[in-house]
């Protein structure tokens, strides 16, 4: 009987890839583990083999297609004296060949926390871009631009991190750097967060400014008495003698299906500590213009990227000279009837939300902190102070969140303003689940923050 | 103290002895006094005494030059003193005055001079080490050929982080000297409870790591150590670890109950091995200095030493502003 090799779904957040080259052709006999395609995802190009033995009935995607959604049908397998009329309609079935580190049967677009679509951020005003042109880029070629700018302007940047050289980055983000800097500045150390972490913030102290770039925030917990108490006290600890310039970036927070240890945002967390700075970028815009800032400054500076947005595309000014300043919030989009405050991902959950509320009436104001430390609490409070009602959004765990801590600001700050209590949307107050149906349920989504929204409209 | 001596002992001439001699003694003058302040209320939290273990550094700084970097634990008021640290700023640092080298925000465990290339005092156990592999990390990334002197004790020793690091110094022949610094105890925990692999060095040849055990009570053996690390590591043969066998003969920290060990063990390290004391022999039976010319050093340094601790009482306490200065550059 005929069989659908469908498109697989290569990595946790993979929603579709490019079909880079078909190994087989149209009536060649397959093996079970036999390579037939190279597939290229936003993370790497990876080789795809046939789970059944049979014939190649048909290609159904050309080679060099880009774009082929995951468990879309790519080809049929027929079985020795079979034709392809004797396929099954397409239809919706379980993946027939999936890479072996790839989990069977899960279509990956089920397993997303619901993003707002690319083109829902693309045309927002972005309140303080500067006036130019622009270019379309994704997050991750945003991080990419800013940091190789950045090592062609000081050869004292350099990157070091699991897998960023000869890998060409877990996701992709230093690719082609090491071409370009060489094995000197692109460093790849062992899986060893405590000690490069360290050797990091001492090598700043030396002269040179590192950028440690983390394979997730979750590894960074072994780190983290260096980010800490290394990095970011020794400015005062040495009463101004020295200080730590360097950055700690990597995805923070719940790319999908990846359970408890691999899912956790940090942002309030690091934003608790002073002697850090702490930047969280939603756009490509931010990712650019913030992460030239932190490799700019002569603080520590934890950067906290999102996996999913990484593919995401957004205008960025082609100004070599663009940079986001710390501690400037950007209004998103403007509104009326309430504030909704978040950062990174949590933007577009908000302007999903946003665009929802408009159809029921309610026009909310978005506004994207960028960074949470500094924060801006001037943009939120003349935002709260037109609103009158504020809804914060975050992923994070609810006790002692950033949204806690804005909550108590604009009850001090603007008490008399509010016409509503202030509502904190975060992630639920536990381990992320890995059950598609559960992760869904601890993640923040566009319809609680409506919800909340509507709740603090008295609607 | 099972640490061998080297074979052949430098001659060390009657200048370089004489200099020994004072630097040794100023270390334990200084850390006489931190004892008494503290005593007096002066010093406030947690304070490290060196006393007994002042062979190490003093003996390494004269193996080391201008533009070598050194780190180190908490215990680091001796490594201050002997890289030319001003006494004055090192004692006002510990009584809390704006005077100290962290303005008085620092204290006895975390202190810092860019200017002599001491890059703390660092409070977190083993922390230091790959801060130090950091510093010469960056000293080879710049193309230059000065070491990093990264001092740790036995109880830093059992930490990971060492292990990490000796992992990265040598797979990137980092210019970094692991000095581990063996008094014996961790707190009061004796090397004997905590390791059945009792010598510390051997372990970096799982990396292959060159290292030998030193008599630390001995500044000649330490300087001899010293030149010959700091030899390969300027020549660009990796990392190197030296492990000093010394003692402290104050407690771990001043509140120390003292039950761990003997007072007849201290009192025999005291007697037989104390390190100013064998340069002094040295120094005397050799005809180098008369019993008068070495008083006349003692009273320099104690006239030094009353210096810096009035300093520390006359140094202001820190200004207010200065809660919110120096968090960010």
């Amino acid at each position: 009987m005929a069989t659908e090799v469908l498109m697989p779904a290569l990595s946790p957040t993979m929603e579709e890839g490019t079909l880079a080259k078909w190994l087989v052709k149209e009536g060649d006999a397959v093996k079970a583990g036999q390579i037939l395609a190279e597939i290229e995802t936003d993370k790497a190009t990876m080789e795809f083999e046939a789970v059944d033995e049979g014939i190649i009935g048909k290609l159904l995607i050309a080679e060099g297609t880009a774009g082929v959604k995951v468990n879309t049908p790519i080809a049929v397998l027929v079985e020795d004296g079979e034709t392809v009329s004797d396929a099954p309609a397409p239809k919706a079935v379980a993946a027939a060949a999936v890479a072996a580190e790839a989990p069977a049967s899960v279509p990956a677009q089920a397993a997303a926390p619901a993003p707002a679509p690319a083109t829902v951020a693309k045309g927002w005003p972005h309140a303080d871009l500067p006036e130019g042109p622009t270019k379309t880029m994704t997050v991750r070629e945003a991080l990419r631009e800013a940091m190789a700018e950045e090592m062609r302007a000081d050869p004292n940047v350099f990157l070091m991190g699991e897998e960023v050289g000869e890998y060409q980055g877990a996701y992709k983000i230093s690719q082609g750097l090491l071409d370009e800097f060489g094995a000197k500045r692109v460093v790849d150390t062992p899986i060893t967060e405590h000690g490069f972490a360290g050797i990091a913030v001492g090598a700043s102290w030396g002269g040179l400014r590192p950028i440690v770039e983390f394979m997730t925030f979750n590894f960074a917990m072994q780190a983290i008495d260096h980010i800490i108490n290394s990095a970011a006290k020794t400015l005062y600890m040495s009463g101004g003698q020295m200080g730590s310039p360097m950055v700690f970036r990597g995805p923070n927070g719940a790319a999908a299906r990846v359970g408890a240890q691999h899912s956790q945002d940090y942002a309030a967390w690091y934003a608790a500590i002073p002697g850090l700075k702490v930047c969280m970028p939603y756009s490509a815009a931010d990712a650019k213009g913030l992460l030239k800032s932190a490799i700019r400054d002569p603080n520590p500076v934890i950067f906290l990227e999102n996996e999913i947005l990484y593919g995401r595309s957004f205008d960025v000014p082609t100004d070599p000279d663009f940079t986001i300043p710390f501690g400037k919030a950007s209004i998103m989009r403007e509104g009326s009837d309430v504030t909704i405050v978040s950062f990174g991902i949590g933007v577009a959950h908000a302007l999903a939300a946003a665009a929802d509320l408009e159809k029921d009436g309610i026009s909310a104001e978005v506004v994207n902190l960028r960074t949470l430390r500094p924060i801006d609490y001037d943009t939120v409070l003349a935002s709260v102070q037109k609103t009158n009602r504020c809804v914060t959004v975050e992923e994070g765990f609810p006790v002692g969140s950033i949204g806690d801590h804005l909550a108590s600001t604009i009850m001090q700050r603007a008490f008399d303003y509010l016409d509503a209590p202030v509502v904190t949307c975060t992630g639920k107050d536990v381990p992320m689940p890995y059950a598609a149906n559960l992760e869904k349920f601890a993640l923040i989504t566009p319809a609680e923050i409506a919800a909340a929204v509507k709740s603090v409209c008295y609607r | 103290m099972a640490a061998k001596k080297p074979a052949e002992r430098p001659n060390a001439s009657k200048d370089e002895l004489l200099k020994y001699y004072r630097e040794m003694l100023l270390i334990r003058r200084f850390e006489e006094k931190a004892g008494q302040l503290y005593g007096m209320g002066l010093i406030g939290g947690f304070c490290h005494l060196y006393i007994g273990q002042e062979a190490v550094v003093v003996g390494l700084e004269a193996a080391a030059k201008e533009g070598d970097k050194r780190v180190t634990s908490y215990r680091d008021h001796g490594h201050m003193l002997a890289c030319g640290m001003d006494p004055k700023g090192v004692m006002a640092e510990l009584t809390g005055r704006i005077g100290g080298y962290s303005k008085g925000k620092g204290g006895s465990m975390h202190m810092f001079s860019k200017e002599k290339h001491f890059y703390g005092g660092h409070g977190i156990v083993g922390a230091q080490v790959p801060l130090g592999a950091g510093l010469a990390f960056a000293d080879k990334y710049l193309g230059n050929d000065n070491v990093t002197f990264t001092y740790f004790g036995d109880g830093a020793a059992n930490q990971g982080q060492v292990y990490e690091t000796y992992n990265m110094a040598q797979l990137w022949n980092l210019p970094v000297i692991f000095v581990i610094e063996n008094n014996g105890y961790a707190m009061g925990t004796s090397v004997k409870r905590s390791t059945k692999s009792p010598s510390l060095w051997e372990r970096g040849a799982a990396y292959g790591i060159k290292g030998e055990a030193v008599d630390g009570m001995d500044v000649l053996a330490v300087k001899a150590a010293g030149e010959k690390a700091v030899a390969a590591c300027r020549a660009g043969e990796g990392p190197y670890i030296l492990e000093m066998m010394t003692y402290r003969y104050r407690g771990h920290s001043m509140s120390d109950p003292a039950k761990y060990r003997t007072r007849e063990e201290v009192e025999k390290m005291r007697s037989e091995k104390d390190a100013i004391e064998h340069v002094r022999d040295l120094l005397l039976q050799g005809g180098l200095a008369t019993d008068d010319d070495l008083k006349a050093i003692d009273k320099e340094i104690k006239a030094q030493v009353n210096e810096s601790a009035e300093f520390s009482k006359d140094s202001p306490e820190p200004p207010v502003e200065e809660l919110w200065t120096d968090i960010y550059a």
